[in-house]
């Protein structure tokens, strides 16, 4: 559905209620009532194929603005739907009905900002955990001082989380935050009868650090720092979705090397990211062998990359308007040969594994997320594409040239476990691919592009290697951030990770955490 | 089955010598910048580029205060004078130089790890541990879920509110004699979060630290180095005595 398509329909549909712009630039910003707004943001997702990328809400001087945001293929572009209220009216139809994926959104700006969504069937305990917070703190309100004394009371250790589950005999088992041996703080209810689990809680955001408080008010530059720190296993597709905003914002026109140069620089994080997500999963399988082998790919990609950038995880390199240095033409070939001699281990890797049947065992048909729930819940990156949906940022919206290189995005249908492991091995193959081709396209010039900051507002977005990245950017006249919203891709996906546990043993529980390859610190920012 | 024996073969010792021999492979450490003799205007500028408030100026020396470096490079990269910038990685400190770490952490030790908020980084780097690159197990170290049966509490992140009373209730866990060894910039200055209305300035704030790692993030060999710093079985960071300005 491109543009003209969907004013025609807009205005056929909703006549006086919502408002499409005629055909001028991106994003198409639609103004809507509040009633209309979940029936026309379940239109957009449900029927025309528009994927939910967040919810942003802002606090203006005198009315509350929340924007809807979707993406769908080519010319369908960028859709904004916008709805607006006073300050005074904090209450707003919620979406959810129709669009699922904003489930979570949703409940994160009424602990955030105190709004309340009619319809919304579960509110409440989220980011800010009941058990420590008093009610009513609204942290993101303007009104509300990051440097003031913490507002929140004592821990209150006789807390309870709700139960759901509550059949005779039916318990529920807490894991975390702090459980296993090096792992990420995060908290989970297992409701089980036996020895199955039956509900899966992930209790998030013991990790809250309020990137997007923190960032207000401070100036473009130092954002930056906070986008590439927060969540550091992908910092560099983070701190390049920031700068992209940004330089949306102002205008920039990048140089040429820079683009290839972050392309050549995200596909590598891409390819690392990828090896230690494999690795996770040997290693949850108790496949010690496979584990050693996927573990050296890692740490040799790690020491690639800090060899050709000076870090292992690529920070302090992207600029706002490029890159901080040059990198050499060799520098980077050098880096891309290393490259293709750890792929072609990891090939080799994939090949021993498709055949050890007791590793296998334990991934195949384990996990399931249907192509319909993967599609409803949002579901975003490798773990989509796994199960269907095979949408890749990438390709749909192409950002920094991606549309001049070839490659191919893998899909899968079955959904499974395994499904998850063969597109990871796929997409390394495609990221070293990428690879080649920057390398080759390596131009001459500067790397760096000196402009201005200027008042405004836009999204930058990546597809992250665990998917699509979604950076909100509002700078004030004075080069200032006045409003940062991140939406990053394990957000989404931790959203839907309890559908692939319900139903199964717990002994999987671990495998299926592993293959999800999600990041708590990129969720609880 | 028997290919995985080849392979494995095939692909032959990867260990590193460390702690027996220095480690030469390149890409092991980011490096971090270090003080020395500077003209006023040079350690001005080298102040100003600093967002993590790393250098001060004193006697015609800029110092170099390691633990607060978020790794960001302005001091190195689109500046006149650069400082000097060493890859090295033994950067394990103890805090406040007076304990002796003694007998009962000579020999095998187990590690709990808690993540207190941190990006992923120092998570990961400390997970690399147990890759055949560095294989801490060779030198008695090893990681265990439980705090029941630690001997180390190695903090990564600079103490989320939230994970204030879990932190707690683990160390309170851990049976006596106990180390605690806070592992990179968050955990040992808060990093970029810090000071914030959810985030405490670094594990000092909540727990008695023992050793320090820096690092944004504090690589493998110097987590690794840390952890003997802790076992008494390597002395600490040179840079400690003569670099460092106090906090």
């Amino acid at each position: 559905m491109n543009r003209t398509e969907l004013k025609q329909e807009i205005d056929q549909r909703w006549p006086g209620q919502a408002q499409c712009p005629p055909d001028s630039g991106s994003p198409c910003e639609v103004t809507c009532a509040r009633a209309t707004l979940p029936e026309l943001c379940g239109r957009l997702f449900l029927e025309w194929n528009f994927s939910f990328a967040g919810l942003i809400v802002e606090e203006g001087a005198s009315e509350w603005q929340l924007r809807y945001t979707f993406y769908g293929e080519g010319d369908a572009g960028w859709v904004h739907v916008l709805v607006t209220a006073p300050l005074a009216e904090k209450t707003f139809p919620s979406i959810v009905k129709f669009v699922h994926a904003a489930d979570w959104h949703e409940r994160e700006a009424e602990d955030l900002y105190g709004l309340v969504f009619e319809g919304h069937p579960r509110l409440g305990d989220f980011i800010l955990h009941d058990d420590a917070w008093q009610e009513g703190v609204e942290p993101m309100r303007h009104k509300f001082d990051p440097q003031m004394a913490m507002a929140h009371r004592k821990p209150d250790e006789d807390w309870r989380p709700t139960r759901i589950v509550q059949e005779p005999g039916a318990f529920v088992m807490p894991v975390g935050p702090k459980y296993s041996g090096v792992t990420e703080s995060v908290h989970f209810l297992l409701e089980s009868v036996g020895e199955d689990v039956i509900r899966s809680t992930p209790r998030l955001f013991y990790k809250w650090r309020a990137i997007e408080k923190l960032a207000e008010g401070k100036t473009a530059d130092e954002v930056l720092l906070l986008a590439e720190r927060f969540a550091a296993t992908t910092a560099f597709a983070h701190g390049l979705a920031y700068c992209q905003a940004v330089e949306s914002i102002c205008g920039v026109n990048l140089p040429p090397r820079a683009k290839t140069l972050r392309v050549f620089l995200a596909e590598l994080e891409r390819l690392r990211q990828h090896a230690g997500a494999i690795q996770e999963i040997c290693e949850s399988t108790a496949l010690a062998v496979a584990n050693a082998h996927a573990g050296i790919c890692e740490e040799e990609l790690l020491r690639i990359s800090c060899e050709l950038t000076g870090h292992r995880y690529l920070f302090g390199l992207l600029a706002l308007g490029g890159l901080q240095c040059d990198l050499s033409d060799d520098a980077c070939r050098k880096a891309l040969e290393k490259s293709q001699t750890v792929l072609a281990k990891l090939n080799e890797l994939e090949k021993r594994l498709r055949v050890s049947s007791s590793f296998l065992d334990r991934l195949e048909e384990v996990g399931i997320v249907p192509e319909r729930t993967a599609m409803v819940y949002g579901l975003l990156g490798p773990i989509a594409r796994a199960s269907g949906v095979v949408r890749d940022l990438r390709r749909a919206q192409p950002y920094l040239g991606y549309e001049n290189f070839q490659f191919d995005v893998p899909g899968e249908q079955e959904g499974d476990g395994y499904a998850r492991l063969r597109i990871l091995f796929a997409e390394t193959r495609q990221s070293v691919r990428i690879m080649e081709q920057a390398v080759a396209a390596l131009q001459s010039g500067s790397v760096r592009e000196p402009f201005q900051l200027r008042a405004g507002a836009a999204l930058g977005w990546v597809e992250a290697p665990r998917g699509g990245a979604f950076h909100w950017v509002r700078l004030d006249g004075n080069g200032k951030v006045a409003r940062y919203r991140i939406v990053p891709p394990s957000f989404a996906n931790w959203h839907g990770f309890h559908l692939a546990v319900e139903k199964f043993a717990f002994q999987d529980f671990p495998i299926m955490l592993s293959t999800f390859d999600l990041s708590v610190a990129e969720n609880d920012r | 089955m028997s290919q995985w024996v080849i392979n494995g073969i095939r692909t032959g010792i990867k260990t590193t010598a460390y702690p027996a021999k220095p480690e030469a492979a390149v890409g092991v450490s980011p490096g971090l910048p270090v003080g020395g003799d500077c003209s006023p205007s040079q350690a001005a500028s080298l102040i100003e580029s600093c967002p993590a408030g790393v250098f001060s100026q004193a006697n015609g020396k800029v110092m170099a205060d390691i633990r607060r470096c978020i790794h960001c490079y302005r001091c190195v990269r689109g500046i006149e004078h650069p400082v000097n910038w060493e890859q090295t990685y033994e950067w394990g400190t103890v805090r406040d130089g007076q304990h002796e770490f003694g007998q009962p952490f000579e020999r095998s030790i187990h590690i709990c790890v808690v993540d207190a908020g941190d990006c992923g980084a120092c998570l990961n780097e400390a997970k690399q541990l147990n890759n055949p690159y560095y294989n801490m197990h060779r030198l008695g170290f090893f990681i265990t879920p439980t705090p029941r049966h630690a001997d180390v509490l190695l903090v990564v992140g600079p103490v989320t509110d939230h994970m204030k009373f879990a932190l707690k209730k683990v160390y309170d866990a851990m049976p006596t004699p106990k180390r605690v060894v806070a592992v990179g910039a968050c955990a040992l200055s808060g990093g970029v979060f810090a000071e914030s209305f959810v985030c405490a300035k670094g594990v000092a704030d909540v727990l008695p630290v023992d050793v320090e790692v820096p690092g944004n993030p504090a690589p493998p060999l110097a987590i690794l180095h840390g952890l003997l710093v802790a076992t008494g079985r390597k002395a600490p960071a040179a840079w400690a005595r003569s670099n460092t300005v106090k906090a």
